[in-house]
């Protein structure tokens, strides 16, 4: 509504040009701000993302690059010949292996997403509530970590969690447990490593989602008479869910691809895509199938997120 | 504002030289982290008036994928043996004139040779380090355990019942496939280098008989774990397992390390000065090779970084507590029951990563 009642004011303004020229002028604009980021995307995106795909389709070598040319060129017989290797994605299908490392990240990073949005939406509730000034002291409260390098956060937790520190040592002299825990190696401190990591990528989004929410809709209901945990499911839920989706994808996203959480605080039996990535490119020296991990990766991950998009862009149109 | 002046002017100067900057020397050299005395590069840029610009790694593969992308920009590197042999396959490495290297006769004749396994008549490198894989444990955790064994012997790690005693108070091995397995393959009687299946796939069976028992494969954690009291016995490197000893010691919290050379013989591996083909400074690379290969620098170097150089000329010089640690400059006896890990083919290692994936996770 306020866009329309905007693009009004804009054309009051501009009656006194010329139909044409405001529409040369506004395009002029546009363009120029969407080739930026389209640039952006192109040069930092799509053509990295090339230059992995054309990898993924050649075939490991002992040489300067270590993988073999796609095109050759025969001068004598005037030949170009154009060589696609496709044995890297068929080996990824021949090996259960493969297929058990995705799940396995897929299944953690989804464990961890629900728990980061277990924990973050009280924490984003609260903020949005809170009063003014208390609100920005809360949200940098939340932001301040980043301040701190990542990988010095997570070393932290190893201090935390390892068999004499601080939680093993405080259980044990509150008489809780008289053997100390095993929690650093293991799924659990992944989890947890996560879950601290990118809990802000969460709580923002939901921050920003509860934020807008119109408050006398729930006044509305409690003179209606639906009691407090009624109205948080039919309204402060529903309208959150925008929130829930933007910070459950920026969870979700990294937390497959990772890889410095799982090697810091992750046993050696806990399996991850970006292990096996690892693995490929520098234990077995092959790119091309490195490369061809990375792209399944990719699609197995983007497929399903759009598919996830073009509903939702259906139903804010409906 | 007078310091605003002063930045100013170093701005000019530097827009200024760059035209005369290539006459001044420089030498790009690329070598493990804590891996040579700093006063040692201040001497040679004294004596030389080479600029050094001495950046770090810590893995082979790091070093490698640079390598092999091409355009590195470093003059000299410092490969492991079995990494420079596959390096040199690929082409990327200079041949060393031996004659612009006045102190190469210095190098301990018997080690050179067996460096020469990687890299025939050794045109390619100059050996830097040496040091072996072995057993680093904390004797009083180990010995509560077992009683009074000797406690030499892989049998910690590789026998599944002594390594289920001791998996209480932890161990740790180095996640490096190609290390751990040949040793493995040589404690179970197979000729470490075997390509052989059938003896990849013994040495997997050895390897789950005793998962079970190991807390994790980890190449770097087992230092600090050590001093700490976190786990009780680590594979690993030898100056890895010297540092960690000091570490306790410094703690003070009452852990003693003591470091092992197996009695069934284990991994000696080497690491090599190299010079790329595609060195901006070849000249500058050969200068700093030769100063390496002085017998004050190594000695200085193998004193302050407890790994054993192959510098005959340098062992009257070292202290008494590197060159009479049997740990770091083991007798002629031990020695002999060192072996090399040679470069594996692209095939094997293939094979050789997905075993060791299926024995770390079980699957």
């Amino acid at each position: 509504m306020s866009i329309l009642s905007r693009a009004a004011l804009i054309h009051d303004a501009s009656s006194r040009m010329t139909k044409y020229d405001f529409i040369r002028r506004v395009n002029w604009g546009k363009t120029a701000v969407v080739a930026v980021p389209a640039l952006w995307l192109a040069v930092f995106f799509f053509i990295p993302f090339l230059v992995v795909f054309k990898i993924s389709l050649s075939e490991a070598a002992i040489a300067v690059p270590p993988y073999s040319a796609l095109l050759e060129w025969d001068l004598e017989e005037a030949y170009l010949t154009l060589k696609l290797n496709i044995g890297n994605y068929l080996y990824l299908l021949e090996d259960a292996f493969y297929l058990d490392a995705y799940l396995s990240s897929i299944r953690i990073a989804a464990v961890s997403t629900f728990y980061t949005l277990i924990l973050a939406f009280p924490i984003a509730y609260m903020i949005a509530r809170a009063e003014g000034g208390k609100r920005a002291l809360l949200l940098a409260l939340v932001i301040l970590p980043f301040w701190t390098s990542f990988l010095l956060r997570v070393y932290a937790w190893m201090g935390f969690l390892k068999k004499n520190g601080i939680v093993n040592e405080f259980l044990m002299a509150t008489g809780i447990i008289d053997q100390p825990l095993v929690m650093l190696q293991t799924d659990f401190a992944v989890y947890i490593g996560i879950v601290y990591t990118y809990l802000p990528f969460m709580v923002l989004p939901l921050y920003s989602a509860l934020e807008k929410m119109d408050m006398t809709l729930l006044e509305a209901a409690e003179d209606l008479g639906c009691r407090p945990i009624q109205s948080f499911f039919l309204i402060t839920l529903p309208l959150a869910v925008p929130g829930i989706i933007a910070g459950c994808l920026l969870v979700f996203i990294p937390a497959v691809g990772e890889f410095v959480i799982p090697a810091l605080l992750g046993g050696s039996d806990t399996l991850m895509i970006g292990r096996v990535l690892w693995d490929e490119f520098f234990l077995n020296r092959d790119w091309p199938m490195a490369s061809a991990v990375a792209i399944v990766m990719l699609i197995v991950l983007v497929l399903p997120i759009m598919l996830i998009r073009n509903g939702q862009g259906k139903e804010e149109t409906v | 504002m007078h310091h605003k002046k002063i930045g100013l002017t170093a701005a000019l100067a530097l827009a200024l030289s760059t035209s005369a900057m290539a006459e001044e020397k420089v030498l790009n050299v690329y070598n493990w982290s804590d891996y040579i005395d700093p006063k040692e590069i201040k001497q040679f840029e004294k004596e030389t008036g080479i600029k050094v610009n001495y950046d770090v790694y810590d893995s082979n593969e790091v070093l490698e994928a640079k390598l092999m992308s091409g355009g590195s920009g470093y003059d000299v590197v410092v490969p492991t043996g079995a990494f420079l042999e596959r390096q040199v396959q690929a082409g990327i490495y200079a041949e060393i004139d031996k004659s612009k290297l006045k102190n190469y006769g210095n190098l301990d004749e018997v080690l050179v040779e067996k460096v020469a396994r990687h890299d025939a008549g050794n045109k390619h490198n100059v050996p830097y380090a040496w040091g072996t894989i072995g057993l680093g444990y904390n004797e009083k955790m180990v010995k509560e355990r077992l009683g009074n064994v000797s406690l030499d012997s892989l049998d910690l790690i590789f026998n599944p019942e002594v390594a289920a005693k001791l998996a209480d108070c932890g161990i740790g091995l180095l996640d490096s496939p190609a290390e751990v397995m040949s040793i493995a393959m040589n404690y179970a009687g197979m000729d470490p280098n075997s390509e052989k299946k059938s003896d990849l796939k013994k040495a997997t069976e050895l390897m789950k008989s005793v998962r079970g028992s190991y807390k994790y494969f980890h190449s770097g954690k087992y230092i600090s774990d050590l001093a700490n009291g976190e786990i009780c016995v680590a594979l690993g490197y030898n100056g890895d397992i010297l540092q960690a000893q000091s570490r306790a010691e410094e703690a003070g919290q009452g852990h003693k390390i003591k470091y092992a050379i197996p009695q069934e013989g284990t991994l000696v591996w080497f690491d090599l000065l190299a010079i790329p083909a595609d060195a901006p400074n070849k000249e500058s690379a050969y200068a700093f090779i030769d100063f390496i290969l002085k017998p004050e620098t190594s000695a200085s170097i193998s004193n302050f970084v407890y790994y054993a150089v192959a510098n005959k000329a340098a062992e009257p010089l070292l202290n008494k507590d590197v060159i009479g640690n049997p740990g770091i400059y083991p007798s002629d006896e031990v020695k002999a029951n060192l072996f090399t890990q040679n470069a594996h083919t692209a095939k094997f290692d293939r094979l050789l990563t997905r075993a060791w994936t299926g024995i770390k996770t079980g699957r």
